[in-house]
């Protein structure tokens, strides 16, 4: 297949990975096969049996272990004279920093998260090095190549931030079983057993200040002469029962809702006989808290099944008396984890009975566990599919081959029989603030909101930027380092705390802030806007950012871009945890500015094509996934086309 | 796996798998026993994705041996000379593949396939061949229709940049997800004989499609 050219091309070239789950054990497997010979692969994880599906240069033995480092002793067995470099670490960290990206000829993403995307997206522009992007999720994947200033970077088009939920959504009227996880995971769970200092927003009722939130706070403490099942009884009648009521309390919330039935325990487990910390015998020969179940222990044993409202009750006290008694040293500390079974457990029960008040549907463990988890679904074959158009593409970037560049979509089913659909580079967006500088807008109440805000919110959360520094002028109003003397750290936290408009410098209507990641070599200029309103569920942040201009024939397609990730969290904790999951995005297409615009007619068929409802969370906005006929893509322009695939 | 329900090992290793194509696909795979002759290129591909999706079992046949064009594009056999020492190519491949999903039972068959009687194709549910003339993958072909069970059968082969996939499910019925429902649609399969040309699978601007193969055709098939 490769000309004597390839063949120097791909053998001089130095590689790096950056990933070695999914993508990256088949893109390591690929590169090694088709001759490069200086790989290095940076990834910060460790092997975990639910890998082992598809990341198959790990195995059993091996759980626990680097992924970089295992990845390279498996390649190294096949191909023992090449080098591969492997780093078990953040890409994140400091020491890769522009100057090591330099070193590069391409760099290959194999991620799983936005964040991490959106840093190496930035370090690539700085050092000037093609980036070959990809995802997967299932069935669907897709490649995409950025070079600095021929093509759009990552960011040209906006890639939405994670899913998050409204308080209110989530305390007072969930619609959609997703909600009730939300409040199980991040309000229930963490206050029964995460850390008690931490803001809860559990018994946050509209308007309603009473006395009895005083000692709210002791409520869920287990009190000195109570046995688990009196306790686990008592805050499931609290939370499911007189909480419930009080929410009907207030009429104005349901008059367009369906109201919520409150749930007691002792409706729901008639003549059930009360065991005292019943059923933790049947566990106590087990000494590893870690296999504690309250499934086992209840004889339920299909994770897919879909529980009675009995048996959730069940499942919820059974799991709480288990935390109780078999874990209570971790009580306090604990935070919700996927591979945790009693946690999603007790989860997915508390879950289920949330949305059996509320009218919504339940799920089995299974389908809890994924929302709860923000499991991604995945094959080995999409991403050995992906892998090997991640080649393709890094060949034709060592040669400079500008013209051949191509963003590959592969789609869930064939579309007019095509499975891969190839399509041109755009151009960089003139108005990305990433690779193009252009100031962005900024509305906020100067004097509500916060620096600390600010920095929180915008400039790490939306802007992605890992390691800030603002500028107001010529007046440093914050920044990170190792190296500040102790004058400048205690200067910049009591900036964090004061609203804009009484900051040192002070932020008003008018002003512009600068705002810089050193290490992204990424500056950013920012309008300030001063605006005394902001709508509570739509703008929850109270600041709003926008600035990216869209070109004029800007079409909104759907398109999953895929594998980012999306934590079920609600708007009060923006906490990102870092896992795997689908985003769906819309992908504002310009007509407009490709390079080759007689190619393609319209773009618009890309979502067509590429568009499948496999994700609840779709928005079916331009859905076609009927036919196999309607690539508009390829109409009239069918010939030009197979011409240039017979070559 | 005779048992009806998936066992807690499997669930644990299946699960991002099986949230993509649910519990009973992963269970029909768990029962299926699959036929691979011809270890090379594209069909390792093959091997490792299906062994890794957990089937029942796969049979390799190839009774080469080792040569430095066979071990190009093998990431199976570490090119350990000292190893090789008369072990067919199918011999060493299975050492390896066993090590990816030890719940899969891997095994070598010696012997031209194409000289095999019925009763040894009854035991397969598919048989893929590859690296063989093409009077044999006819022949191939017809003794996997004459069986009274369905056999799906597939030829590969690759070469250069472009790859050609032969699929042959007799009378498939399978079901299609519309919009709002569900239908059910029958195909029906010509045979390899009825082929004149084959269908070169051309691919965009240089694209191979060396990892096709996946695992919902397969599935599929199972329906």
């Amino acid at each position: 297949m490769a000309s004597e050219e390839q063949l120097l091309a791909i053998k001089k070239a130095k590689v790096l990975m950056v990933g070695a789950g999914g993508i990256g054990c088949e893109l390591l497997k690929t590169l090694a096969l088709s001759g490069f010979q200086d790989i290095h692969i940076i990834d910060m994880d460790t092997i975990e049996v639910s890998n082992l599906n598809r990341q198959f240069l790990f195995r059993q033995s091996h759980v626990g272990q680097s992924k970089a480092k295992v990845a390279r002793e498996a390649v190294l067995r096949f191909r023992p004279h090449i080098s591969i470099t492997p780093y078990h670490a953040n890409v994140k960290d400091p020491e890769f920093n522009v100057d090591f990206f330099k070193q590069f000829n391409v760099v290959l993403n194999g991620l799983d998260n936005l964040d991490a995307r959106r840093h190496v997206n930035r370090l690539c522009l700085a050092a000037n090095v093609p980036l070959v992007e990809s995802g997967t999720t299932g069935f669907l994947g897709q490649v995409t190549v950025h070079i600095k200033g021929k093509t759009e970077c990552y960011e040209c088009q906006p890639k939405p931030a994670p899913k998050t939920y409204p308080v209110c959504t989530i305390t007072s009227t969930p619609s959609k079983f997703v909600h009730c996880i939300v409040w199980a995971k991040d309000l229930l769970f963490a206050k029964l057993f995460g850390d008690k200092n931490q803001a809860n927003d559990l018994n946050v009722r509209s308007g309603d200040a009473t006395g009895s939130s005083e000692h709210a706070e002791d409520f869920f403490e287990r009190r000195e002469d109570e046995d688990f099942e009196q306790y686990g009884r008592r805050i499931y009648d609290h939370v499911f029962g007189y909480n419930i009521e009080v929410a009907l309390s207030n009429e104005e919330t349901w008059k367009n809702r369906n109201k919520p039935k409150p749930i007691y325990s002792r409706d729901v487990l008639t003549g059930e006989f009360v065991q005292q910390n019943g059923n933790l015998d049947k566990n106590s020969h087990i000494d590893d808290p870690s296999t504690v179940s309250a499934m086992a222990s209840l004889g339920l044993k299909n994770p897919q099944d879909i529980w009675s409202l009995v048996e959730n009750t069940r499942i919820f006290l059974e799991s709480l008396k288990l935390f109780l008694g078999k874990r209570e040293k971790e009580i306090g500390n604990l935070i919700f984890d996927k591979d945790d079974q009693l946690a999603v457990e007790f989860v997915t029960a508390a879950a289920n009975i949330r949305a059996a008040s509320f009218g919504i549907p339940m799920q089995s463990l299974f389908e809890a566990k994924g929302i709860a988890g923000n499991i991604v679904h995945a094959v080995a074959t999409t991403n050995a599919i992906i892998a090997g158009l991640i080649v393709i593409e890094a060949i034709k970037v060592l040669q400079s081959d500008t013209n051949n560049y191509r963003m590959t979509f592969c789609l869930e089913h064939p579309s007019k029989k095509m499975l891969l659909m190839p399509v041109e580079p755009f151009e960089p967006n003139k108005s990305c603030y990433v690779c193009s500088e252009t100031p962005l807008l900024l509305e906020v109440n100067t004097h509500r909101s916060k620096l600390r805000d600010f920095v929180e919110k915008i400039v790490k959360a939306k802007l992605g930027m890992n390691l800030p520094l603002i500028m107001h002028g010529s007046t440093l109003l914050y920044e990170v380092g190792d190296d500040l003397d102790e004058d400048m750290v205690a200067n910049y936290s009591s900036n964090l705390e004061k609203v804009l408009a009484e900051l040192p410098s002070p932020v008003t209507g008018g002003t512009v802030l600068t705002v810089e990641d050193l290490q992204q070599e990424l500056t950013c200029n920012i309008n300030i806007k001063h605006r005394e309103e902001f709508d509570e569920e739509k703008e929850p942040d109270g600041m709003l950012l926008s600035g990216w201009v869209q070109s004029p024939q800007m079409k909104k397609v759907n398109h999953k871009q895929v594998d980012n990730e999306d934590s079920t969290s609600i708007v009060s904790q923006p906490v990102h945890v870092e896992t795997e999951d689908v985003n769906e995005t819309e992908i504002v297409v310009s007509t407009g500015t490709k390079r080759k615009s007689s190619e393609i007619s319209s773009t618009s068929s890309i979502a067509s094509a590429a568009s499948v409802g496999t994700r609840s969370n779709q928005k079916p906005e331009e859905i076609n996934d009927d036919d196999d006929d309607d690539l508009v893509i390829l109409d009239g322009h069918s010939d030009t086309l197979k011409k240039k695939r017979l070559q | 796996m005779d048992s009806e329900e998936l066992t807690e090992q499997e669930t644990a290793l299946y699960d991002r798998q099986i949230r993509v194509w649910g519990v009973d696909a992963q269970r029909r795979l768990s029962k299926s026993h699959i036929l691979v002759s011809g270890t090379k290129g594209t069909v390792i591909e093959f091997c490792k994705n299906i062994v890794l999706a957990g089937i029942g079992s796969l049979t390799l046949m190839d009774d080469r041996l080792v040569t430095e064009e066979l071990l190009s594009a093998n990431f199976l056999i570490p090119p350990d000379e000292n190893a090789f020492s008369g072990n067919s190519l199918a011999e060493l491949c299975c050492d390896s593949l066993r090590d990816f999903n030890p719940m899969v039972r891997v095994s070598v068959e010696k012997g031209d396939l194409s000289s095999f009687g019925g009763d040894f194709y009854d035991k397969f549910d598919v048989v893929v061949v590859s690296c063989c003339s093409l009077s044999k993958k006819k022949l191939i072909n017809e003794k996997c229709r004459k069986s009274p069970k369905r056999i799906a059968f597939y030829a590969v082969d690759c070469r250069d940049s472009c790859g050609e996939i032969f699929v042959d499910l007799q009378n498939y019925t399978y079901a299609q997800k519309k919009l709002d429902d569900t239908i059910e649609r029958t195909l029906q399969y010509p045979s390899f004989e009825n082929i004149e040309n084959f269908l070169v699978f051309a691919l965009f601007t240089g694209h191979s499609l060396e990892n096709r193969g996946r695992g919902d055709d397969f599935s599929q098939s199972f329906k």
